[in-house]
């Protein structure tokens, strides 16, 4: 086992019925690193997320995330990694204490775990005197720093966000990449797809998806060389309009 | 002449009128050009469409479509606009055909009718024409959805966020897509969370917690950006953005992909700050002058304005 990745794929695959929608990808993913994972609408990336995170079995091939493999472990994976999306986050009805205690009981933390974590978490935030609101009554930005705070907050090897920043304004968008910067300074592994090719530059590397398959992985400035460009949204581009289906 | 004329229009929720959604906007669209509403999510986007196509009343104000008041004459309204709204809302178990055809008779009009209008759309859907809407991928569901607008020929379509959660390069298509319609005379209101492509419209109206910010073409709210705009590089981009937040020079920093945008306080010079850059150890050092864009002036309105910041 290699301690210095926080994924490793090895031909991973899934089918449905005679649709390939994942095909045979092989990938790690450093211990520590922001790692972009991009690719057109049915490129496939959802369905290889759901299988990195122990929610869909693969039809072939091999993968560990923090450790665990996708086939025996998925309960494990579940526990020890993060997840974050624009679509799936928190709880509305619920106040944001109620949300922290919640969240902190799914990813396995006991009461004196709860209370401790989550002390630290409304410092660094200075939400300390919005314990007892409503999370629907959060402007949209801090509900999203929180939503990214709650998911690590079990101190997982590594946070998964799918699409993290849809929607956000201008200003939040920044803020919520500077707390991704800030995760993975202290070692927290951060895998995350964007639709916001600006946010590609800020990874360390970048997979890029199309048609089930992964077309380029580098860091953004050897990409940029690679395919004569000057910026991700042209690299993307001349490997997504290639794509077949849609 | 004005397609769309809005005056004054305020949009109000909850019990006590609390939850200022519209905070008595206006704005003007000339016929046949490609207006964009630009801002995030809960900036009131939707609302100003809803009252647009006569789905929702406005609490304050005055609008028309085509010289049509939206309370007074909203039948004649809703036969000359086409309307997609932000969520996905065609019949997910009626195929593609179905649809189409559905809408077709909704105004008294048939696919044929108009054919040439949505040929260059439909022809990429011919294919699926008989597959439930609901298992179309998110791509064909927009193409299906911007079809079912257009089947009855409007003179106004309303665009509620057509490309969120659209990749690159679908979302270029789409915009090419809405260029050949404005050609063949339709005026067309798009709302978009992506600042970049404020560039395809004619006009672009900035909003943020319910105030329009500014108005003007795409050209013209860069030109409002006054003072210079530094892109800097350097090895380690976040440690960079550190620093550069700590020089005294510094005015403001935001990253923004491959360079921080940078301004610089009156009177000082970029070449202090890359010297200073140099003795906090960073190397492969650029500091140029660039063009700001509209996230840029969307920034910059939010900060020197306070009140737009929610």
């Amino acid at each position: 086992m290699n301690g210095q990745n926080s994924i490793m794929t090895e031909g991973l695959t899934k089918r449905f019925g005679d649709f390939t929608a994942v095909d045979a990808i092989s990938f790690q993913v450093i211990k520590g690193e922001i790692f972009g994972f991009l690719g057109a609408n049915g490129a496939g990336k959802t369905t290889a997320i759901r299988m990195l995170c122990g929610l869909s079995i693969p039809t072939e091939g091999h993968a560990t995330v923090a450790g665990f493999d996708v086939y025996k472990s998925a309960e494990q994976i579940k526990r020890n990694i993060g997840y974050m999306s624009q679509k799936f986050s928190l709880y509305d009805d619920l106040t944001v204490w109620e949300n922290i205690q919640f969240y902190a009981a799914i990813y396995g933390l006991d009461k004196k775990a709860i209370k401790l974590a989550g002390d630290k978490l409304l410092d660094r935030l200075g939400l300390r005197n919005e314990i007892n609101t409503m999370v629907s009554e959060l402007p949209l930005g801090w509900k999203q720093k929180l939503a990214f705070s709650i998911a690590i907050i079990h101190q997982p090897e590594i946070v998964f966000m799918d699409e993290p920043t849809g929607g956000v304004d201008p200003l939040t968008r920044r803020q919520f990449w500077l707390m991704i910067y800030e995760a993975s300074a202290v070692g927290i592994t951060v895998f995350v797809t964007t639709h916001y090719m600006d946010e590609a530059e800020y990874c360390d590397r970048v997979a890029i998806m199309v048609d089930g398959k992964i077309e380029a992985l580098d860091s953004p400035k050897n990409l940029k060389q690679q395919f004569h460009s000057d910026s991700m949204d042209d690299v993307f581009y001349q490997l997504a309009r290639k794509a077949v289906r849609s | 002449m004005n397609s769309i004329s809005v005056k004054d229009v305020g949009k109000y929720y909850g019990r006590k009128n609390e939850t200022v959604a519209l905070d008595k906007i206006s704005l003007e669209v000339s016929a046949g050009s490609i207006f964009g509403l630009i801002g995030p999510d809960g900036a009131g986007k939707t609302s100003l469409f809803r009252i647009l196509t006569t789905l929702l009343l406005p609490d304050a104000g005055e609008a028309s479509v085509q010289g049509f008041d939206v309370v007074k004459d909203y039948k004649e309204i809703r036969k000359i606009v086409g309307y997609m709204p932000g969520k996905f809302s065609l019949y997910q178990d009626l195929s593609v055909r179905e649809n189409l055809h559905f809408f077709a008779t909704l105004f008294k009009t048939t696919i044929e009718a108009n054919y040439e209008l949505i040929r260059d759309i439909y022809s990429q859907l011919e294919p699926f024409n008989n597959r439930r809407a609901g298992a179309l991928s998110g791509g064909m569901k927009q193409k299906l959805a911007l079809c079912c607008a257009l089947v009855h020929k409007p003179e106004v379509l309303f665009l509620d966020e057509p490309t969120t959660g659209v990749d690159a390069v679908s979302r270029k298509e789409f915009w090419a897509m809405l260029k050949r319609l404005k050609q063949q005379g339709i005026t067309i209101f798009v709302s978009t969370p992506y600042m970049d492509e404020a560039t395809m419209c004619d006009r672009i109206a900035l909003i943020q917690g319910g105030k329009i910010m500014s108005i003007n073409t795409p050209y013209g709210l860069l030109e409002e950006y006054s003072s210079p705009l530094w892109g800097v590089r350097a090895d380690n981009m976040y440690q960079t953005y550190l620093d550069v937040l700590q020089y005294p020079a510094v005015s403001q920093c935001h990253t923004f992909g491959a360079y921080h945008h940078v301004r610089l306080r009156e009177g000082a010079a970029a070449e202090g700050l890359e010297s200073y850059l140099q003795t906090k150890g960073h190397s492969e050092i650029e500091i140029k002058i660039i063009s700001p864009t509209v996230e840029d002036r969307f920034i910059d309105l939010m900060q020197t304005e306070n009140k737009y910041l929610i």
